[in-house]
């Protein structure tokens, strides 16, 4: 096959402009943890069943065990290391915190991100609004409940905060 | 590794591409072929992905059709009016399909290039008479969706060639717009058995007409006009639907496989005929109500 595959790829990454040469085939969740040291992607099924590598692609969830390199091109590319600011954990992570909705830890980042794209998407979800919008994201430690808690208490923080 | 991954951002480079590497895998959302990559079943020279492509994603409601774009991604067709007002089983399928996340990605071209016997959109869109759009640099061609899908990952698509669009006759008189399916979970579930219905049903409670069809149990789509004239010209009472269970359970032809029995597949793609008692009084059949 003729033509380079080792790309120069240019994109955004946590709001920073950022360019790295990348084979391009080579899996986003293997760029972001072992090029880039964003160990906050996690991988665990490599198959988008679990939701664990959940980043955001221009705003939207999205998993990156299922996305090359190429697809990274002109992308603005969110982690969990990228939604706080300085310090100060971001209002879904302090949820999950307050709410006691992480045991673990593997599945949070894909979580929180998650809930991110579907309270962008529904800034008032339902209990049943929660648990569809986040049925792609595997817990195996607990129950749901605490998780759905927060992010029904996410929302309300949020919400206050826009009015 | 290192293949090329090409990412075209027009259909005419996309034609050129396919013209010239027919041994590149196409894929679109990526969410069938990747996991297939990874898992080393397939080793294409090199990857074409669609995903730039913005002139294959769109709805298009015409006088008597919706016109949807092969690249279309499933989170755009659920938040489509004009799918939820004139295609409601197509979005009752698309909504139990993969999860958010998948459905982020995965598009509808995908889930039928992919013929699976799964394919969760397929007895939806069998049943509304799909009909494909298919485009080469030498030209373009139509087929019908049922003639296009030929078995488990077969389809009649040619070499070079690309699925553009899909055209969806809007279905007239169908009030009842029914879909379920049963898997191991709600969530990111590949069906044991899936099913499609669209329903004409009279103000006073019988079938005018009926469109039926099952997918997961049989190498593609299983559709069954005997136990479609069990149901028309009757009411959706318990021995009409038995008896067009017993029909439906002959015409699937399940296979055992990891997620369950040839023999509890023929006998859930009957249970699941019987459902349709849910709409047996006519005041229930507004589409507003079982969406």
């Amino acid at each position: 096959m003729e033509g380079t595959t080792i790309l120069n790829i240019h994109f955004t990454l946590n709001g920073v402009d950022t360019t790295l040469e990348a084979p391009a085939d080579r899996r986003v969740v293997d760029i972001l943890r072992e090029d880039m040291g964003l160990t906050g992607v996690k991988e665990c099924c490599g198959s988008g069943e679990c939701g664990a590598c959940t980043i955001l692609v221009d705003g939207k969830a999205r998993l990156s065990c299922l996305m090359l390199a190429a697809q990274l091109s002109k992308r603005n590319v969110t982690t969990i290391e990228g939604i706080s600011t300085g310090n100060d954990l971001h209002p879904i992570q302090k949820s999950f915190v307050e709410n006691g909705a992480v045991q673990c830890g593997f599945c949070t980042p894909g979580m929180v991100l998650s809930t991110v794209d579907l309270l962008t998407r529904n800034p008032a979800p339902s209990s049943e609004d929660i648990r569809e919008g986040l049925s792609g994201n595997l817990c195996r430690c607990t129950g749901y409940q605490m998780i759905v808690e927060a992010v029904r208490t996410a929302a309300e923080k949020l919400r206050g905060d826009a009015s | 590794m290192n293949r090329n991954v090409f990412l075209p951002e027009t259909l005419p480079e996309l034609l050129e591409l396919a013209t010239h590497y027919p041994d590149a895998v196409l894929y679109a959302g990526g969410t069938d072929i990747l996991v297939q990559l990874r898992a080393g079943t397939i080793a294409p020279p090199a990857l074409i992905c669609l995903e730039r492509i913005t002139a294959l994603r769109f709805i298009r409601e015409q006088k008597n059709h919706l016109v949807i774009g092969a690249c279309t991604r499933l989170t755009d067709i659920l938040e489509s009016s004009p799918v939820a007002a004139h295609l409601p089983v197509l979005r009752k399928a698309v909504r139990v399909l993969g999860s958010p996340l998948i459905r982020h990605t995965a598009t509808i071209g995908g889930n039928i290039c992919t013929a699976s016997p799964a394919g969760d959109s397929l007895p939806a869109l069998t049943i509304l008479e799909a009909v494909l759009e298919l485009h080469t640099s030498e030209g373009a061609r139509r087929s019908p969706l049922h003639e296009f899908i030929l078995g488990p990952g077969r389809t009649a698509r040619r070499p070079g060639e690309i699925l553009t669009a899909i055209e969806i006759p809007k279905p007239a008189g169908f009030n009842i717009h029914h879909f379920e399916k049963v898997g191991q979970r709600s969530a990111l579930a590949i069906s044991i058995a899936s099913f499609a219905a669209l329903l004409h049903m009279s103000d006073s409670g019988v079938i005018e007409d009926a469109r039926l069809a099952w997918g997961s149990v049989g190498p593609t789509i299983v559709t069954s006009k005997a136990a479609e004239n069990a149901l028309i010209g009757n009411r959706l009472n318990h021995d009409v639907l038995t008896h067009a269970a017993a029909i439906a359970r002959a015409a699937v032809s399940p296979i055992d496989d990891i997620r369950a029995s040839a023999l509890y597949r023929r006998q859930v793609s009957g249970n699941l005929m019987l459902r349709l008692s849910d709409y047996r009084h006519p005041a229930t059949t507004d589409t507003r109500h079982i969406l």
